[in-house]
């Protein structure tokens, strides 16, 4: 599986999707600066955490601007892997490759902490490696994960299977709509997710839960 | 040209005496540029007037330190050619005054520090003191400190590990913020400022500069009144974003050879940064201001010198490597400037319009800058048994203490901070010490800030010890070896004699532990006027320690692991009470002694839990506030395993705070091997119970169920901060 981590401005959690990706494929990914206009020729984009741009607009708004980003929307048209991480859900919704919104954590504070998840969805290249409603711990970490779509939308995600990931009942950290904390695009070759898979991949650092995911992935792929 | 009047020397914090020596200095009256420029460089936040003589006596050398105090940040040899570099650093008077920008750009400052070395920072840490939690503006306060601090660091993408907070009424006008950041570094690639040789680019990197900040070093350096709010211009703005920029440009640039010299332009902007660059290079610098990136119109000499505009660095560079380095620096879409060059002159001349606004020795602004010894009352320790009602419920005080706001969890507090990002965080928030993974290796570096206040306020000699010691246990107790401390002494008025007393002592305190405990002083930061109306805060010398686990899967934690586990008690216990968190809380009383640091103690008991740690013990706490039951109430709770025990019930045995002493916890079959090796080393070592159950019970003290003891213990903070949510389960 070949694949390249975009980096924007004040993303931070680059070289952590870096590593559990060299981790996993045995190859380091491509780097690809956000000003650049060709995207190598991979399987799977990861657009990291961080806070591209400062996030000093809507956080994503600026990067989904960026001239990297329409090679990755032609990447994703095509049918190719994109996994958006924190920074790079939101930077997703506000590129339009997924629906709705991400805002304010409902408390108006960052949140940093394990949180508790249900894998709802295991039809994915992202998700086939783990079990139907298996649960498992990724850690959260952000101001702005309060995922917002209206209930047509909403419902549509569900109908179709496109909600990979919810917070466990009463473990929901930012207050999106119906607990969810991941979703699939209509082909279900991008993910967003507000959890970090990345930072759950050894079991020195709290869990090796993300470890499926990436398992997933080169299943999937290669 | 603005004529020097009196007031005007006053207004710019400098004595006549003071201004006398500045205009023998020069020969001549200075200028206005020249007079806010030794303004700044004479204040006591840059020159350490008040405490240079004093400093100058602790310990900084061991065979592991690479570089000891008077760079930008320290930096010890952690081996395999890593190095670590740190330093702690108060933005206290901004911080009251704004508490989110002052915070936050408190954060921004001490990772400047670190990465002008040439370090990527990993780990950062803050020690914060907030006023008496009744107090109409703590809470404000906390709120805005904690944000800003999150707010920074987060964006940044380190990760805020730890740290310590505390509440009294001392400093309920005067709080303080003190961050650390700890970063990583090849040690034969060390960044330092020493601008020399003459003729080489003076290179202006990062922000533009604004009017903001102006004169912060003097604010820093005089006492707060009822009207200090009204200084806020005086206070910087932070821009993380641009700060990530500039991090990973600096690096990006310390690749290549290019650079001389580089410091960053932290308290007194491009004025301490010039002559301070001059200075340690033995050479003199010529800027041109006309040349400085500006964010605002028609900025005089004058404010550019002073400004304190964030995310800006001043370097060196090798003649002919400009275009090079300005290409990295337009790539990160950030300014670049060459605003003047280095000189064989020793002198900082500074040039605006066409016209020389400033030309003086540079070290008319170092060497000569004033030194006092300035006068001190010794004021005897606070001494003395304090009498208790014994009859106390000890599981009903022990719930108290637990819910205290000096002693509850300060989960409230670090949920806001990124404590994982960088995927290295092997210990987080909560432990004795945190633990960082050096990047790509098995080892680890241990980081805890330590100092209990009340203790020194009650002894400044003995409190200041106690805070070398804390740091020392703390980091025993997670398995690393300790290696170098930074520190950040806060006091009040040094022109008082009692507190200059307090100083003098609470320094000597620390040469003494750290050189007890080869425990150098590598970096650290003075903040001095620490006072509302006339009143001083508690002494309050922050100990930040650092040391180094060599294999991150030999560490221990404070959780309790397994039921049935015996629960051994390491070091003498003789039941010190005073001065005790069990005093004030339980007895509200704030008297008597504080306890006696033993430093041979410390270290033989410490090496003797480093060892056991190295040879497989995985469950460990130091005991500190609170004392020994607070301790096994904290193991308690982060393992949900209870404890049953069987020793004394007295009251000062289970809460006084004797120093050096440790909990742990080991399967039955290595406690009698784990005794009969304390024994030989002199180490006092009992077995005081059995880990089991969902409570803590003690044998003629009751007992009390751990769902209890956590609700006391997580709920504090929450509630007090206005938040209606439950802490999570787990």
């Amino acid at each position: 599986m070949k694949s390249a981590v975009i980096v924007f401005p004040a993303s931070n959690c680059d070289r952590d999707a870096a590593v559990a990706l060299e981790h996993f494929t045995g190859e380091k990914p491509a780097m690809v600066w956000h000003a650049d206009t060709e995207l190598p020729s991979v399987d799977l984009v990861v657009l990291p955490g961080g806070f591209s741009y400062g996030d000093y607009l809507r956080c994503g708004a600026m990067a989904s601007q960026s001239h990297i980003m329409r090679e990755v929307k032609a990447h994703a048209e095509k049918g190719g892997a994109v996994l958006g991480i924190c920074n790079g859900f939101q930077v997703l919704t506000e590129s339009h490759l997924l629906p709705g919104a991400l805002m304010r954590n409902a408390n108006l504070k960052f949140v940093c902490r394990p949180v508790a998840l249900d894998v709802t969805e295991t039809q994915s290249g992202f998700t086939r490696k783990y079990e139907s409603g298996q649960r498992v711990t990724f850690p959260v970490a952000h101001g702005d994960g309060n995922y917002f779509a209206d209930d047509e939308t909403l419902d549509r995600l569900e109908g179709e299977g496109r909600v990979a990931f919810r917070y466990a009942q009463g473990d929901n950290p930012n207050g999106s709509s119906r607990n969810i904390a991941g979703i699939l695009n209509e082909k279900r070759n991008v993910l967003g997710l507000m959890p970090h898979p990345e930072r759950v991949i050894d079991p020195l650092l709290g869990g090796t839960d993300g470890t499926a995911l990436f398992q997933s992935l080169i299943e999937a792929l290669e | 040209m603005t004529a020097i009047t009196p007031e005007l020397v006053r207004e710019h914090g400098l004595t006549d005496e003071e201004y006398a020596r500045i205009k023998s200095l020069l020969g001549r009256q200075p200028t206005l540029v020249e007079l806010g420029i030794f303004s700044v460089m004479w204040s006591e936040h840059c020159s350490y007037k008040s405490t240079r003589a004093y400093l100058r006596n602790l310990p900084t050398k061991a065979p592991w330190v690479l570089q000891g105090p008077g760079e930008n940040a320290g930096v010890i040899d952690i081996g395999d050619g890593d190095a670590a570099i740190f330093k702690m650093e108060s933005h206290n008077h901004p911080s009251f005054i704004e508490p989110y920008q002052g915070a936050a750009t408190g954060v921004g400052g001490i990772m400047r520090d670190v990465f002008t070395m040439g370090a990527r920072p990993i780990a950062m840490m803050n020690a914060l003191r907030f006023g008496d939690p009744a107090h109409p503006k703590t809470r404000h306060l906390v709120s805005g400190v904690v944000s800003g601090i999150g707010g920074y660091g987060n964006c940044m993408g380190v990760p805020t590990v730890g740290g310590e907070v505390n509440f009294h009424r001392s400093y309920n006008g005067n709080i303080l913020v003190n961050a650390m950041c700890v970063g990583l570094a090849r040690a034969d690639n060390i960044f330092l400022s020493a601008a020399k040789g003459a003729g080489n680019p003076v290179v202006y990197i990062g922000s533009k500069t604004g009017r903001d900040g102006i004169h912060g070093a003097t604010m820093a350096s005089a006492e707060f009144s009822e009207d200090s709010e009204e200084k806020r211009p005086t206070v910087q703005v932070g821009d993380p974003f641009t700060e990530k920029l500039l991090l990973e440009a600096c690096l990006e640039l310390m690749a290549t050879d290019a650079i001389i010299a580089i410091q960053d332009m932290g308290a007194a902007g491009l004025t301490s940064s010039s002559a301070e660059m001059a200075d340690k290079g033995d050479s003199g610098i010529e800027l041109d201001l006309d040349r400085v990136p500006q964010r605002e119109e028609n900025m005089t000499a004058y404010e550019m010198m002073l400004s304190e505009s964030q995310e800006r660095m001043l370097a060196v560079l090798k003649p002919g490597r400009e275009a090079e380095a300005e290409k990295i620096f337009k790539k990160w879409e950030l300014d670049f400037a060459v605003i003047g060059k280095t000189t064989d002159t020793h002198r900082l001349v500074v040039k605006h319009k066409g016209e020389t606004v400033a030309d003086m020795p540079v070290k008319a602004l170092s060497d000569a800058a004033p030194l006092y010894k300035r006068p001190f009352t010794k004021t005897a320790p606070a001494s003395g048994e304090p009498k208790i009602d014994s009859g106390k419920p000890v599981m009903e005080s022990l719930a108290k203490i637990m819910g205290a706001p000096d002693m509850c969890s300060r989960r409230w507090i670090w949920e806001q901070y990124d404590y994982s990002v960088m995927a290295d965080t092997v210990q987080c928030p909560g432990g004795d010490a945190a633990v960082v993974r050096v990047h790509g290796s098995n080892k680890g570096l241990a980081i805890t800030t330590d100092v209990t206040p009340r203790y020194c306020a009650a002894d400044p000699f003995e409190g200041a010890e106690q805070a070398v010691a804390e740091a020392y246990r703390n980091l025993s107790a997670v398995g690393a070896r300790p290696l170098a401390v930074t520190d950040n002494l806060n006091f009040g008025n040094p022109q008082k004699q009692e507190i200059m007393w307090q100083i003098v002592a609470g320094i000597d305190g620390i040469g003494e532990a750290c050189r007890a405990l080869d425990f150098p002083v590598i970096s650290g930061n003075c903040s001095l006027y620490n006072e509302t109306n006339g009143e001083g805060i508690l002494p309050t010398p922050a100990i930040g320690g650092v040391g180094l686990l060599k294999d991150v899967h030999r560490m221990a934690t404070i959780a309790f692991k397994r039921e049935g586990d015996c629960i051994i008690l390491i070091g003498e216990t003789r039941g010190a009470l005073g001065q005790s968190i069990y005093l004030r809380e339980i007895e509200g009383k704030e008297e008597g002694a504080c306890p006696p640091v033993d430093l041979a103690a410390e270290r033989r008991n410490g090496e003797f839990v480093r060892e056991l740690i190295g040879a497989g013990l995985t469950t460990v706490h130091d005991i500190s506030d609170g004392g020994l039951l607070v301790a096994i109430a904290e193991m308690a709770m982060a393992g949900n395993i209870g404890a049953v025990l069987d020793t004394a019930s007295d009251i000062k045995f289970l809460f006084g705070e004797d120093q050096a002493r440790y909990v742990l916890a080991v399967p039955e079959k290595e406690a009698r091997t784990l005794l009969a090796l304390a024994q030989s080393a002199g180490v006092p070592a009992a077995l005081i119970g059995r880990t089991g159950g969902d409570k803590i019970a003690l044998k003629g003290a009751g007992e009390i169920s751990l769902a209890e003891l956590k609700k006391a213990h997580e709920g504090w903070f929450p509630a007090y901060m206005g938040s209606t949510e439950l802490p999570p389960v787990n």
